[in-house]
This record gives C-alpha cells, structure tokens and sequence, in this order.
C-alpha cells in the first residue's frame, strides 16, 4: 500500500470518527445487526461449511496438476477442448484474481486467442469451489446450482461471441514458446485422488447437511438424524487415506495451502459480513439502507430490476466470497430472486478496477465489448429464473 | 546478470521476490533483481501462471514460489 493511500485511509477513519453520529437510533440498530450476522455466519457457517470447503479448495491447489490443465490452452490446442476447459477450469485452477489475469493474458497473446482467453476470465472467479459451496449453503441450493449452471454456460457463449465478433484481428498474435507450471511427479492414481477429493466433498454435504422442514418423513429426516456418525466416519476414512496415501511433504504443502487461502479469505469474509450487516442487516431485520428503496429498485422480477441489479454487480467489486453476504443482506430487504442470480452472474467476474486491467491488455473495444455481453446475458438469465421460481 | 521477478503483486510474489533476493545475497553474485507487475509485460515472457522467475532471459519456474537452494543452484551456472 503506497503512503498517500495510507494517509487517505487514517483521514477517512478520523472523519467517520467525527462526524457519524453513533448515538443515533438507526446507526446503533445498524452496528447491532452487523454483528448479529457476524454471529449467524460464526455459528452457522464457519465450522460446517467454511473449513472443510478451504481444504477442499488446499487439496485441489496442491494436488490437481496445474500443468495438465493449461496445455489445453496453447496455440495449438483443440478449439473445443479449450472452450471446453475454460469453462470449467475456474474450479479448479483459481480463487483469486490475482491468478486469473496474468493467466488470461497469457492465454490471449501467446496462447488459444481471445475466445478461450474471456471464456477463462470469466469462469474463473465465477465458479470456484469454495463461492458455490458457500452460495448454495446460505442462499439456497437452487441460487447455488443456477449460479454453477450459469456461470459455465455463460463462458462458453461469450468466449464464442467475442471470437465472432473479432474473428478478423484475432490472427495478428505471436505463436511463441509457452511455460506451464511444472506437473511435478506422481505417486497416487487418479482413482486414488478422486476417491481423497470425493470423501472430502461428502464430509461437506454432511456435515452442513441442512435441517428438513418440520413433519417431513422418510429418507431426508433419517439422513439428518444421523449426520455425524456419517461424518465421523468420513472422517476416519479420509484420516486413513492421508496416513497412508500422501508423503510427509504432500501433506505439509496441503496444509499450507488450506492455510494460504485461510489467511488470505477470513478477514475479507468477515469484514463484508460486517458491512453487509450493517448496510443491510439480516433478513427480517432492518438496517441502515430503507427497505423501500430496495424493493423499489431491484424487487419483484422487472426487466429494470434485472438490469439494475447486473450492471450494479458489474460495476461493484466485491472481494472472493463476500457476495454472498451482501445477497443475503439484499434477498432479507426485498430482493428478488431473479435480480439476485443476475448480481451473482455479472459480479465477480467483473469490477471496476478489473475492467480496466482487462482494457490494458485487449483494449478499450473488446473490453466493452465482453462487458456488455456478459451484462446482457446476467440480466436475460435473471428474468427466465426469476420467472421460473417465482418473484 | 539479471534476474526478474514476474508476477502482479500477490501473496506469492512477494515471497518469491524475498526468496531471489536472500538468495542472492547470500551466494554473494552480482545480479540485479527486478520485479515486473505489468500483465502485458509478464505475458510477453509466455509464462502461464505466476509468480515466475527469470534468469537472463530464460524462464527457471512457473506458478510457484521457489526453494532458495533451486535458485542459488540457477544463479551459478
């Protein structure tokens, strides 16, 4: 952080200090329910879905050879291939932007041009493991599949228009020698890895197994009734599996990266429950923001509503996972569901500050260009969900 | 000899450039280290993952922060 942005920073600390009257009714009512959430997401959230989703998202980091992934991004690599593995590679090569974009500027100059390169940059940050997780837990496994769903096929369509649309000066780039990360030698079979990921994956589902509704009968209540000696057992076996499959070295370096991620996502996660809470506060609560005005502008299923609600995700940047709190905040004060999933498509794969990242290496058109595609199509799919579930 | 640092100012950048520059320094050669954050700059080198490292113009490592010994061993040869 430079010195200026420092002093900008203490200046701005000072002047809230001052000028905010903290002793107003609505500005306590606000910090009150920005640490209720706190407290719903620590006591509900961390210890069932967070930490096993950050050494899923460790495990794959270390164990998923990075290197067979991207030679599928080369000059000379299939097209459909790589439209096919960029759409989905957002899972597994990436949490954080700062991986995204020298990759897709690789991929865009030196590699499969600009078709794979946007399907990348978009699927990126939109469907990493650890943002689905967290969405279908807090706002519904149906947000959380529509938002999965959504975000592959949208890298798809705007890879293939934007190679369309610039099919012509698509050919001017260098075909020169590439560098992936070194694939690094194996010890274990693949069915070995997917068992370890798989084991991990069901420890999830389990262990934030949700409550079924009240008088529900069969295999949903049995499930419940029984999730943690199921958990518990996973657990034994993914223990057993650590001992005896991976070296000591392997299993330092997961822990590492479980613990990179960690380090790098808790104080963000926690700092956007705070302002979503504040803002917005739980549902059913009021907060600082009046109730009226978001209704008014991004409630119901409204072709406005939708629109508002994709170019706002767009514009905004929101740090790795806490759109999702900031929903939470938005869905609880009126909300629609349509607009939700249109802020969910459109916004973490753009801001701002990315946009002009991304202008800096394919220029101010093409960026315009990809921004206003995946605008677009945020706002059309927020309509045909929001139609289908229902306001 | 010129050593660069290519990545955009994550986490792992920042440790790798810490690690060339211990590195270094403690085998005691004439380098220049240089850290370079520019994407279109980083990509020109064809390298598909930061941070990456360097060495008078050819690419040592990709997408990993290095072991000091692995870059003390590139800076002899």
């Amino acid at each position: 952080m430079q010195e200026r942005s420092k002093l900008l920073l203490i200046v701005g600390a000072f002047l809230a200090a001052y000028y905010v009257p903290w002793d107003h009714a609505l500005i306590r009512r606000s910090g009150i329910e920005a640490f209720m959430m706190l407290q719903e997401y620590a006591r509900d959230h961390v210890l069932t879905c967070l930490i096993p989703a950050f050494f899923i998202a460790g495990a794959i980091a270390v164990f998923v050879s990075q290197a067979s992934v991207l030679k599928y991004f080369g000059a000379q690599a299939r097209k459909i291939l790589s439209y096919s593995v960029a759409s989905i590679s957002g899972t597994i090569l990436a949490v954080c932007s700062c991986t995204v974009l020298p990759l897709f500027a690789g991929i865009y100059t030196r590699g499969a041009g600009i078709g794979p390169a946007t399907a990348f940059l978009y699927s990126g940050p939109a469907i990493n493991v650890l943002a689905i997780t967290l969405t279908a837990k807090i706002l519904g496994w149906q947000l959380g599949l529509a938002r999965a769903v959504g975000a592959v096929v949208f890298a798809i369509v705007t890879g293939l228009l934007m190679a369309f649309i610039f099919r012509r000066d698509d050919a001017a780039r260098t075909a020169g020698q590439i560098f992936v990360p070194d694939a690094g030698e194996k010890k274990r079979t693949l069915l070995q890895d997917t068992l370890y990921l798989l084991t991990m994956v069901l420890i999830l589902v389990f262990a934030a197994f949700a409550k079924p509704a009240a008088g529900s009968t069969g295999l949903w209540p049995a499930i419940f009734a029984a999730k943690w000696y199921i958990t518990i057992v996973l657990l034994i076996i993914l223990g057993f599996m650590v001992a005896t499959w991976f070296t000591k070295d392997e299993r330092a370096n997961w822990m590492g990266s479980t613990w990179g991620f960690m380090k790098q996502i808790f104080p963000l996660l926690a700092g956007g429950v705070l302002v979503a809470g504040f803002m917005l506060g739980r549902p059913g609560h009021p907060a600082l923001i009046p109730e009226q005005w978001i209704q008014s502008l991004v409630g119901g299923n409204s072709i406005w509503a939708n629109l508002i609600a994709s170019v706002a995700g767009a514009l905004m940047y929101f740090a790795t996972l806490t759109e999702v709190p900031i929903l939470q905040g938005l869905l609880g004060a009126g909300m629609g569901k349509g607009p939700a999933l249109a802020l969910l498509l459109a916004g973490p794969a753009l801001s701002l500050p990315n946009m002009l990242v991304i202008g800096s290496v394919m220029g101010f058109k093409k960026t315009a260009t990809f921004c206003g595609i995946i605008v677009i199509m945020s706002t059309v799919a927020g309509l045909i969900y929001g139609s289908v579930v229902g306001g | 000899m010129e050593i660069k640092v290519l990545g955009p100012g994550c986490a792992k950048c920042q440790q790798t450039e810490k690690v060339v520059k211990e590195a270094v320094a403690e085998s005691g050669v004439t380098a220049d280290v240089e850290k370079v954050t520019d994407l279109m700059a980083i990509a020109g080198y064809g390298v598909f993952g930061t941070p990456a490292v360097v060495v008078d113009g050819e690419v040592k490592s990709v997408g990993t922060v290095p072991r000091k010994d692995d870059v003390k061993s590139w800076l002899v040869q």
